[in-house]
């Protein structure tokens, strides 16, 4: 597992360095990152809870399985049923939602978008700074803007948990950074937990896979490794003849 | 060249060591594709069990539903189809349904099933996979294939291509009313444990 | 065969039926090759194994996949989650796709490098032009398959340079479509031409490619005939039998390369974005353009290319010419030596200067355009084909006379493009690059007059090591 674990931060450096030159988004939205680690269960767990509660009702994870779900997350089926599986649905389905999309345009003036591959298309950071960049905007319908997805139709909808933000602008009207002035029911580290573990937990449905790729890798280079010494050696006892 | 060679074993060796490493991670490497011809996910989750509710069954009646994409019959026995069925040697191949692959344990009874008047069997013919039909009037199961004869427990007849009795698949009763496929009963899994 | 083997049992039965024996010998244990090949010389097996492994991998996923404009997205997830180990099975196949043309281009790289596209190879470096060209096309064409939004505005882009064909063009594009949009048709016609119709193109271009090497054999670094120096029993003096040496060196490379591979595949499937991009998992929507579109990065030197000049249909030749091009490189460059190591400095500079331009064009190919980018990526345009001038240039020792009037008329024919479009704007940007370019062409074209830059050095009779 160390050796795994070993490998798998190496490679995170090397692609977090290559990876997203995003287009060009508020600096502010760009201080917002998520710590994701799929490998951290509990986590997980916490965040598919999250999610059951407080996303389910309007986003779907079309392409995530119940099944796979409680198997990667190590959550026995009967429990997972009881505690996070959405009414009349089988534990063999995926995480759809009944919500039809008309009445999302009538209520919200768009369809809430499927994040199963949220995490992959636009990153892990995207989705935590979107959780945690709403601001009090009187301008807007819901009363709420955001900094990562500016002029955003979905509503605030953790806005009791965090408490109220304010935008700080600077002497341009740029923006600068987000002030609070009013509590929530969670402390700003129990707010950022949350909202961290909901991103981890979206960055794993984004690829299940994942779970399996770094450990089973680990073996296959061992294993082409060995294959490519003996073929170093067998090359080098055969090119005798030739030098 | 090679034979002049002094190192003619360690060249043995090394090319034998090449091969074999090679030659495993060759066939390894033929796993993922041959398992990926097995039935994925979403198919495993489409065999999920499935219910039925049999409170408008009547006598004699047969529905049909479908179970892991093979059709499956509920058959509301009479007491005259219950009584045409007997464990004759002479008429059934397999009479005592001893062939253990094709029914659960709590099926190995006369008439095949949990309650004696509902059936519930896999209508596949155990021959070549016709669907036999439902004959009432002549208290059987005919394969019109290749002319399978299976009475009202889906026991074949002697003479009939078919090989083995039709296959009773795990079943339970959730209520008086409702059949669960795919599940056995509750107390054979207490029984098994 | 006139030693035709004497073996008896099944095997000779077979062989006298099948030539299969006689087969193993003409190709494998009795072909002889240069015993100089270097690093370069891995690439040509390792694109065979990576073929291999495209057509192995992609039968596989054509049994979980979904043509279908409705359908295609929701199976490319199926196969990601649903199917056994189905992600790597994709994953092999997209970092296949990529791990190709790396490989390709070195392979052409090294044809530069030691000249193996001259006389008689020729018809080698054609059929490998036309493998490469089909490469594109299956490339291309695969790219639309999981139908997300980068599939679905590349291929967009892509089409729409046909339509630029005077007359023809908009009738074109929307025969190429079966639509007035990219659509079902589209996709199902790109999935039968991607799982069928080009793989047997490629494999045909494959077999004449090799078969045209096989009779006429290797070059290597040195570029020295290994044919001409031949021992009594008529086997090279510098040549050693493929098999077993060059099997043996061969697999250590295909050892090296597999690791490198599992790497990407287990590791960094998505390279970043460079392999798989970002906004490819979002579902296409004609509707909404992704901010910025850049195509997968093999065909981004291409693409800068084209973006150069502002212009659709010039900009669309000159894509084509650059590739186009390619195809003369045997008839450009006549220069009798073929390996870079016997060429003149002034060669070398030549192909570095190439290399890095290609390099740059690719670069500028992914980014967003931008005053400063679209600059560089027309003066590095110009410098790609420059270095198809300067290999006719170095052709052999040209006179005084000679060398004025082609640098002129280098200098001419881009001068007349800057002086078209220059304004109080641009002026700057233009006579900068316009000096550097000009800069390089007076110097590689001049200098050999008044220096040795283009001395070369004498060509062995036997290979040097």
């Amino acid at each position: 597992m160390i050796k795994n674990n070993i490998l798998a931060f190496i490679f995170l450096i090397v692609i977090s360095n290559i990876s997203y030159s995003a287009s060009v988004k508020s600096e502010l939205s760009t201080k917002y990152k998520a710590t994701s680690n799929i490998n951290n269960k509990a986590s997980l767990q916490r965040g598919a809870k999250h999610f059951v509660n407080y996303c389910s009702g309007c986003h779907s994870l079309k392409y995530m399985r119940m099944s796979t779900l409680a198997q990667d997350l190590g959550i026995e089926e009967a429990v997972f049923s009881k505690n996070l599986l959405f009414t009349d649905k089988k534990i063999g389905e995926t995480m759809t939602i009944a919500m039809k999309e008309s009445d999302a345009v009538t209520w919200f003036n768009a369809v809430p978008p499927d994040l199963s591959l949220t995490a992959r298309s636009k990153g892990a950071d995207y989705i935590y700074s979107k959780l945690n960049t709403y601001y009090e905007d009187d301008s807007t319908t819901t009363g709420y803007n955001n900094v990562a997805l500016p002029n955003t139709s979905m509503p605030n909808i953790l806005a009791n948990l965090q408490g109220g933000q304010k935008l700080v602008l600077d002497s341009n009207n740029n923006p600068v950074s987000l002030e609070k002035i009013s509590d929530g029911t969670y402390t700003e580290i129990e707010y950022k937990q949350l909202t961290n573990d909901i991103t981890n937990f979206l960055v794993y449905v984004s690829e299940p896979a994942k779970l399996k790729r770094y450990s089973m890798g680990f073996w296959v280079l061992l294993f082409i490794f060995i294959f490519t010494i003996i073929a170093y050696y067998t090359k080098k006892e055969f090119w005798k003849d030739v030098h | 060249m090679s034979s002049d060679n002094p190192d003619n074993s360690r060249r043995k060796f090394l090319t034998g060591s090449l091969s074999i490493v090679g030659g495993t991670g060759a066939a390894a490497t033929l796993w993922p594709f041959l398992s990926s011809m097995g039935p994925s996910a979403k198919a495993k989750a489409a065999g999920a069990p499935v219910k039925v509710d049999i409170s408008n069954l009547k006598d004699g009646e047969k529905i049909d539903l479908i179970w892991r994409k093979k059709p499956i019959w509920v058959v509301k026995r009479t007491k005259n189809m219950l009584d045409s069925i007997n464990t004759s040697d002479e008429k059934h191949k397999d009479p005592m349904s001893e062939n253990a692959e094709q029914q659960p344990e709590f099926a190995k009874n006369k008439f095949r099933s949990l309650k004696p008047e509902i059936l519930v069997l896999e209508g596949v013919c155990t021959h070549l996979g016709c669907n036999p039909a439902y004959k009432p009037s002549e208290n059987k199961f005919f394969c019109a294939c290749h002319g399978s004869n299976f009475d009202l427990a889906g026991k074949v007849a002697n003479g009939s291509p078919a090989g083995a009795n039709l296959k009773v698949p795990p079943y339970r009763f959730e209520d008086e009313n409702t059949i669960v496929v795919g599940e056995l009963p509750a107390s054979i899994e207490i029984q098994k444990g | 065969m006139s030693e035709k083997n004497q073996t008896t049992g099944v095997i000779g039965w077979v062989d006298e039926r099948l030539p299969i024996l006689s087969f193993v010998r003409n190709h494998l244990t009795h072909y002889y090759t240069p015993k100089n090949f270097n690093f370069w010389y891995f690439f040509g097996s390792l694109a065979f194994l990576i073929l291999f492994l495209q057509i192995f991998t992609g039968i596989f996923l054509a049994m979980h996949y979904k043509p279908d404009a409705k359908l295609a997205f929701d199976s490319v997830e199926f196969i990601m989650r649903d199917v056994n180990l189905g992600w790597l099975i994709r994953y092999m196949h997209s970092t296949g796709a990529s791990a190709f043309f790396v490989v390709v281009y070195l392979h052409m790289f090294r044809a530069l490098m030691y000249g193996s596209f001259k006389k008689p190879r020729e018809l080698i470096w054609l059929f490998g032009v036309f493998i490469y060209l089909a490469l594109m096309a299956e490339a291309f064409m695969g790219y639309l398959l999981p139908w997300g939004q980068m599939s679905y505005w590349g291929a967009q882009v892509i089409i729409n340079l046909f339509t630029t064909i005077p007359v023809i063009g908009p009738e074109l594009g929307i025969w190429i479509r079966g639509d007035f949009a990219i659509s079902d048709p589209t996709l199902t016609r790109f999935f039968a031409l991607h799982i069928v119709a080009v793989p047997m193109v490629i494999l045909l271009l494959v077999i004449l490619h090799l078969s045209a090497l096989h009779t006429v054999g290797s070059n290597n670094p040195d570029g020295v005939e290994i044919k001409k120096n031949k021992d009594e029993n008529g086997i090279p003096l510098d040549g050693i039998p493929f098999h077993p040496y060059y099997t043996v060196k061969d697999f250590v490379g295909i050892g090296v390369f597999l690791f490198l591979f599992a790497l990407v595949v287990f590791f960094v499937p998505e390279m970043g974005g460079y392999f798989l991009e970002h906004a490819n998992f979002i579902p296409a929507n004609p509707l909404v353009t992704p901010e910025h579109i850049a195509p997968v990065w093999y065909f981004t030197p291409f693409y800068s290319i084209l973006r150069a000049i502002p212009d659709p249909a010039f900009g669309a030749l000159a894509m084509a010419m650059s590739i186009v091009v390619l195809f003369f490189l045997p008839w450009i460059d006549r220069n009798p030596i073929k390996s870079i190591r016997y060429r003149s400095t002034l060669f070398k500079i030549n192909l570095f200067v190439f290399v890095i331009g290609f390099l740059i064009l690719g670069y500028l190919g992914v980014k967003a355009p931008n005053p400063l980018y679209n600059a560089l990526a027309l003066r590095f345009s110009e410098m790609y084909f420059i270095f198809f001038a300067l290999l006719y240039f170095y052709s052999s020792t040209r006179n005084n006379l000679f060398s004025y009037v082609f640098s002129g008329v280098i200098i001419f024919l881009i001068l007349i493009y800057d002086l078209l479009r220059i304004s109080s704007d641009n002026y700057i940007m233009i006579l900068t690059g316009l000096t550097l370019v000009i800069t390089f062409v007076v110097f590689m074209t001049l200098s050999p007059l008044y220096s040795s830059l283009n001395k070369e050095k004498e060509v062995p009779d036997r290979v040097t090591e």
